[in-house]
């Protein structure tokens, strides 16, 4: 009796009981690194893998940056472009798992031809890197913010801005019709949000394998979702306190519920179309710094036209309730001017194991909002999909996929 | 909009998303490719080492660094004019040849697992004369089935193929081939065991050369067996070269003396690419196809073999400097087979 008392007296505390597993897997982990994996051996030759995640060109200049996709250190030895030695630098001889370097190839490239960069390694192994048209990299100079700037308010703070402008017509048609523009902006936003999981998990194959590849988009769309829901739900809870407690200085104060949820509603659909023309922007961005974008009216008008009704899709929400038009405008701005923050970074520091997982932040920001929405498009009879609603969401979904065709240039 | 992506997802999943780079570049010195780079110079004098080497691109020669030839165990300077003729035992010309796998460079850095003949590719440039009694001890120390496949005229059980006389010889085993030196010019030898295009790309080969009878006149003797390296298994070269290493004698160019007759005794034994060639600058050669005709066929500056060819060039070079001879299919001289001559009095 007295040892088991004793034992119970000196039982370790429950956080401890907590950390044991892992303190054993860390010794575990340790002795077996330790011991060079007992009984396991490696089979094969090395696996050689690297990604080109940019190129720069620069007269007479090829920059590649690289990242090591594979599991073993990669020795690049020697540079060929288009089946000739090239003289090259690099910032390190060997290059780690997940690791990155810069390989900087001298080379007379012309404008507008196509050139095959491959690097050998030392094993003999080859890594290809196709250039499909040379064209020099643009400065990232103040000239080339300021125009990377104009794109982003041309296909996106102006569009958005013309498309609240139906906010009158919004407010005068009946509950019907609103339950319609509802639903409409709810085929708007899937079909965006679709168009952001493809696009998202394209991108991903480009991008290093060993960061995660496709897995990335959904990882963020999971991620954007949840936060966004976390943050809603904590929003309502603030807000229930306050009011219950009548407090004097609550913020917001002087709007009754309904409008703060039409606000609600309406802020969430701008962040959701943010971040659908923040990937809008990385894509014209990028395409723009490879020399692949051909800039012209065309297609500035397409992208304009599609963004447009995305400025309706906001101002859906808010029919029923008065917003301040500084409100409005900071919506506008919140929903149009991430294309301009996009298409810097498209421009200049675009990576596509990033812009991946942006466009699953997007696409599962855009599912929140759908989720957040769908209440409101119910019929009184609690039936959803009415003839009203669908034929709402269906053209929602048209009108994207029409206007889309304009950009796909 | 998707479709902006496609112009910018190249082939084999590489994606370049090209941009400039801001003032924070990492600082790059001129490096060979087996030192380190150590950072600190600021991001201004970056930039201006950047902007003169690009100025410099177009005028570059040859790769990276060098091939370190004592790891290799031969120096392209030294096969150039290493001719094994063997030892006389009873009338007999005698030579020991063993096949062994080996790991050489054969570009500065970059690692080949070749299979050799006597450690060296190519192999030795075994000489003898016309009509001589010839015996080749060979020993298989390679981890796969060889053989040694002689050109000339000889019989059947003695052709080094599978499947006749020895055939095949299997790892650790070795054989004896017998025949007479007919006829004389210049010719190969390489494995025959299948599949042959592998069993000769990855370095069992070498110059076979039967001197005729009455001998040829006096000159400065080379030899130059072109190949290449297909490093990445996809069955077209990387690399090119004459004897093994790319840009050996750009690096170091063969020395000439000016006025001396240079006979050079050229064999083809590059795999994949149909046609290789050999042209030198500022000068002319007689050529002599195969070596079996003591008349030149050709007087030019050009000329062409196909696989397994080879001939004879004589030529002498009127002016002392720096020649450059390659080879004129361009992009094979551009991968490695590009060299100088130096002609000194």
């Amino acid at each position: 009796m007295e040892v088991a008392a004793a034992t119970r007296a000196r039982r370790p505390p429950a956080w401890l009981a907590g950390l044991a597993p892992l303190i054993v897997l860390a010794v575990a982990i340790g002795l077996f690194v330790a011991l060079d994996a007992p009984g396991l051996d490696r089979i094969g030759v090395p696996e050689e893998e690297l990604t080109v995640e940019r190129t720069v060109l620069e007269p007479g200049l090829i920059e590649l940056h690289l990242r090591n996709d594979g599991a073993d250190p990669v020795r690049i030895e020697q540079a060929i472009v288009n089946d000739g030695f090239a003289a090259f630098t690099q910032t390190s001889d060997e290059v780690g798992r997940l690791a990155t370097t810069e390989v900087d190839v001298r080379y007379p490239w012309i404008e507008g031809q196509a050139y095959e960069v491959m690097l050998l390694t030392s094993t003999g192994g080859t890594i290809d890197h196709a250039i499909d048209v040379a064209v020099e990299t643009p400065d990232a100079d103040l000239g080339f913010y300021g125009l990377m700037a104009l794109i982003g308010i041309y296909v996106g703070v102006i569009p958005v801005a013309i498309g609240m402008l139906w906010l009158p017509w919004v407010r005068s048609v009946d509950a019907r019709w609103i339950r319609f523009l509802l639903a409409f902006t709810v085929g708007l936003l899937a079909f965006l949000g679709i168009d952001a999981l493809l696009e998202g998990t394209e991108l991903a194959g480009a991008g290093p394998e060993a960061l995660g590849g496709g897995a990335l988009v959904w990882l963020g769309a999971v991620g954007a979702y949840l936060v966004l829901s976390g943050v809603d739900a904590w929003l309502r809870g603030r807000r229930e306190r306050v009011e219950g407690a009548g407090g004097e200085d609550a913020p917001g104060r002087s709007s009754s519920p309904a409008e703060a949820s039409a606000w609600r509603a309406a802020f969430l659909v701008a962040l959701g179309i943010g971040l659908h023309n923040l990937g809008e922007g990385l894509a014209i961005g990028s395409a723009y710094a490879v020399g692949s974008l051909a800039l012209g009216a065309a297609l500035v008008v397409g992208f304009a036209l599609h963004n447009t009704t995305e400025g309706l899709a906001i101002v859906a929400p808010t029919a029923k309730e008065r917003i301040s038009v500084g409100r409005l405008a900071l919506l506008g701005l919140l929903a149009g001017a991430p294309a301009v923050l996009g298409a810097w970074v498209g421009a200049s520091a675009f990576h596509p194991s990033v812009a991946a997982l942006l466009f699953g932040v997007g696409a599962g920001a855009i599912a929140q909002v759908i989720v957040q929405i769908l209440p409101q498009v119910r019929e009184r009879d609690g039936r959803l999909l009415s003839p009203l609603v669908s034929a709402g969401l269906l053209t929602g979904l048209l009108v994207m996929y029409a206007t889309g065709l304009l950009v796909s240039v | 909009m998707r479709r902006l992506w496609d112009n910018k997802v190249s082939r084999r999943k590489l994606l370049g998303g090209a941009a400039a780079t801001g003032a924070a570049i990492p600082v790059l010195h001129e490096v060979v490719p087996h030192q380190s780079v150590h950072g600190g110079t600021s991001a201004a004098e970056a930039a201006v080492e950047r902007h003169r080497q690009a100025h410099r691109g177009s005028g570059h020669l040859g790769a990276m660094g060098r091939v370190n030839n004592r790891a290799n165990g031969f120096d392209p300077q030294v096969i150039l004019r290493d001719f094994d003729e063997g030892t006389l035992r009873g009338g007999v010309r005698e030579w020991d040849i063993v096949a062994e796998d080996r790991e050489i460079e054969v570009a500065p850095g970059v690692k080949y697992a070749a299979w050799t003949y006597n450690g060296r590719v190519p192999g030795p440039t075994l000489r003898a004369r016309q009509g001589e009694r010839l015996r080749i001890n060979f020993v298989n120390g390679s981890s796969h089935p060889h053989t040694i496949h002689f050109h000339g005229i000889h019989r059947d059980v003695m052709d080094g193929v599978p499947g006749v006389g020895a055939g095949n010889i299997a790892p650790g085993r070795s054989t004896v081939y017998e025949f007479d030196a007919e006829p004389f010019g210049l010719h190969l030898y390489h494995c025959h065991s299948t599949p042959l295009a592998e069993h000769i790309a990855k370095g069992l080969y070498g110059a076979f050369l039967i001197d005729p009878e009455e001998g040829r006149p006096d000159a400065d003797e080379l030899v130059m067996v072109m190949n290449g390296f297909d490093t990445n298994f996809d069955r077209s070269n990387e690399v090119y070269a004459v004897n093994t290493v790319a840009f050996a004698y750009v690096d170091e160019p063969v020395r000439v003396r000016r006025g001396e007759l240079v006979r050079i005794y050229l064999v083809n034994a590059l795999e994949f690419d149909l046609l290789n060639s050999f042209h030198v600058h500022a000068n002319f050669f007689d050529y002599y196809p195969t070596g079996t005709r003591l008349e030149p066929r050709d007087f030019t500056d050009t000329v062409i073999q196909g696989q397994g060819e080879r001939g004879i060039l004589e030529l002498r070079f009127p002016y002392t400097g720096k020649y450059m001879f390659h080879a004129h299919v361009s992009e094979f001289a551009e991968l490695g087979w590009m060299g100088f001559f130096e002609v000194v009095d």
